[in-house]
């Protein structure tokens, strides 16, 4: 039975959220073929530790490859043990997490095995011969659904499209030495650097904040800040008008040409609400806006609106969230 | 130092699309169209970076009908050299056809740098650089949102969550740009005036082989309609209950 190979993401001897994802994905594929899932687990000595957490959703082999050098993403090397992999064996479908690794890794390893890919697919099913996905395009304002001709074929998921689901795999443990020398690489990262890593990214948090030009300065995204904080598992988003006017990062930015999400909930604060912003974070389950302008658009895609003064609201609201934190319901 | 940028037309984004009656495509009828978002950025940087340099010039390529021609005169009305069209009918969904054409075109161009936008806007698969990369047996790196280049090598940053990789390599090599690098110039009277003198080559575009077929394109279901339930801090109480009782997120 051909089997399912899933590239794990790990970062600082860490695996990611996104990498149970993946196996969840690889683990649903499997069932459908009748074949293995083998997970691929790359990264400095010490990371063939983490083998057994992805056995737990669903890994039947764990194929751990341990090298200095990869510390850091070396995405040359990378590709080149994946790409190894898959020619060595019996695979009809290779995942990757459509994280800002797997969006390089993913193409990377298909151009190297001349494979067909689908990048950041929000569904995917094998019926038969067939490897149908759904793939979002023109800001998610068009789904595409795609056929990926040929094995093996390979696809990235984008984060949070799966829910984790724990299954017991075999979870072998292979060792897996490098095939390409990743010190000898023609592309090499030199460091990586975090921000501060307490804060929730954007990709994983279940509640995003996001402040727009409403705020009227740098300084007053402590208010979102701090509503941020009353949730505790809520991170820090902006507008492109914001991060145009270095208010924020780029990195914060959510929208069209940032980072497309979709929590759980979603507050969009001093947003209008335009075309640009609303393909980042169109799918999110909960929208609530806030915003002085009732006829602003982002009052046309929130479940709840609140029309006022984003200095009053957004107080009130942190208040009321700490509350109701303190005196469960 | 000599760049190519590979560009795509694209429609704007600011609409409600349609499908087509095939079912398969988006109906162009009434679409306006420009340079992809982050091609322009591409365009922009390539253009900086020759000028900073004090030498150099930069070439776009596209691929696609007659009407590219008018994305890569917008290309050449800011201050490109040359533009080169690969014609076909339609431009394929597989990444890797693309590719296969660009290749074809750039392998003897002596390109230091040939460039891209990470993905286009509406196909949004990023996947084209990767494959002229592999064809071309040329570095590639995805997605910088800073990009200086030093003699024979080069280094970037590229985003990612919660941070960024700073990347160095070598030349010549492939990469592809993020929001955040360059904002592209406005074509000058003078560059729009220029650009219609400036060469366009056409040439039949070499598509490589399709691997990924698009059986569909629909809509997405829209959002239920959502309500205003109050105005001022009045309205925290009853937004806290919702949250808590029917979103279940608090």
């Amino acid at each position: 039975m051909p089997n399912v190979l899933v590239f794990a993401e790990a970062r600082g001897g860490e695996l990611r959220k996104v990498a149970f994802e993946a196996v969840t994905a690889a683990r649903q594929l499997a069932d459908q073929s009748g074949g293995e899932v083998h997970a691929m687990l790359v990264g400095p000595s010490g990371i063939g530790a983490k083998a057994s957490q992805l056995a737990e959703f669903g890994a039947d082999v764990v194929a751990v490859s341990e090298h200095a050098a990869f510390a850091d993403y070396a995405p040359e090397s990378t590709a080149a043990l994946v790409a190894d992999r898959v020619k060595g064996g019996d695979y009809r479908v290779v995942i990757f997490s459509a994280s800002a690794q797997g969006k390089d890794l993913a193409p990377r390893t298909a151009a190297k095995l001349h494979s067909a890919i689908a990048t950041d697919v929000t569904s995917f099913a094998l019926t038969g011969d067939a490897l149908v996905v759904t793939h979002p395009g023109y800001t998610g304002k068009v789904l595409h659904t795609l056929t990926l001709v040929g094995s093996p074929a390979l696809f990235s998921v984008r984060p949070g499209a799966v829910a984790t689901k724990r299954t017991m795999g075999a979870g072998r443990v292979e060792s897996v030495a490098p095939s390409l020398d990743p010190s000898s690489a023609r592309v090499r990262t030199t460091a990586t650097i975090l921000g501060d890593t307490r804060k929730l990214d954007l990709g994983e948090a279940p509640i995003i904040i996001s402040g727009g030009r409403g705020l009227k300065a740098a300084e007053n995204f402590a208010l979102v800040e701090a509503l941020a904080a009353a949730f505790g598992n809520a991170a820090v988003g902006a507008t492109r008008a914001v991060t145009d006017e270095g208010w924020r990062p780029h990195s914060d930015q959510i929208g069209q040409t940032g980072r497309l999400v979709s929590p759980d909930l979603y507050i969009a604060v001093g947003i209008s609400g335009a075309i640009q912003h609303l393909a980042g974070m169109r799918t999110s389950k909960c929208i609530v806006a806030i915003n002085k302008d009732k006829e602003a658009p982002i009052f046309k895609v929130a479940d709840y609106g609140i029309v006022g003064d984003v200095f009053d609201v957004v107080p009130a609201l942190t208040a009321a969230v700490k509350q109701a934190k303190q005196s469960p319901h | 130092m000599k760049i190519a940028v590979c560009i795509k037309r694209v429609p704007e984004m600011d609409v409600n699309f349609k499908i087509s009656p095939s079912g398969t495509t988006v109906d162009e009828t009434g679409l306006r169209w420009d340079m992809s978002d982050f091609d322009g950025y591409a365009v922009e940087a390539a253009l900086q970076l020759t000028e900073k340099a004090g030498a150099g010039e930069v070439h776009v390529i596209s691929l696609g009908p007659d009407v590219v021609q008018e994305t890569l005169r917008k290309a050449l009305s800011m201050g490109v050299a040359r533009a080169v069209h690969l014609k076909c009918d339609r431009v394929p969904f597989d990444g890797f056809a693309i590719a296969a054409a660009l290749a074809a075109e750039l392998k003897d161009g002596g390109y230091d740098l040939i460039m891209f936008g990470k993905m286009s806007i509406d196909g949004a698969s990023g996947v084209v650089q990767f494959g002229v990369a592999e064809l071309l047996g040329m570095p590639v790196v995805h997605a910088c949102s800073k990009l200086e280049i030093t003699g024979g090598t080069g280094s970037a940053r590229r985003e990612i969550e919660g941070g960024g990789e700073l990347v160095s390599f070598s030349l010549p090599a492939i990469v592809s740009i993020d929001e955040g690098i360059a904002r592209p110039r406005y074509p000058s009277l003078k560059g729009i005036m220029s650009a219609k003198k400036k060469p366009l080559d056409i040439k039949p575009a070499q598509l490589g082989a399709v691997r990924l077929t698009v059986d569909k394109v629909e809509l997405p279901p829209p959002r239920a309609a959502g309500r205003i339930i109050g105005e001022g801090a009045a309205a925290v109480p009853e937004l806290v209950q919702l949250l808590q009782n029917v979103a279940k997120v608090l």
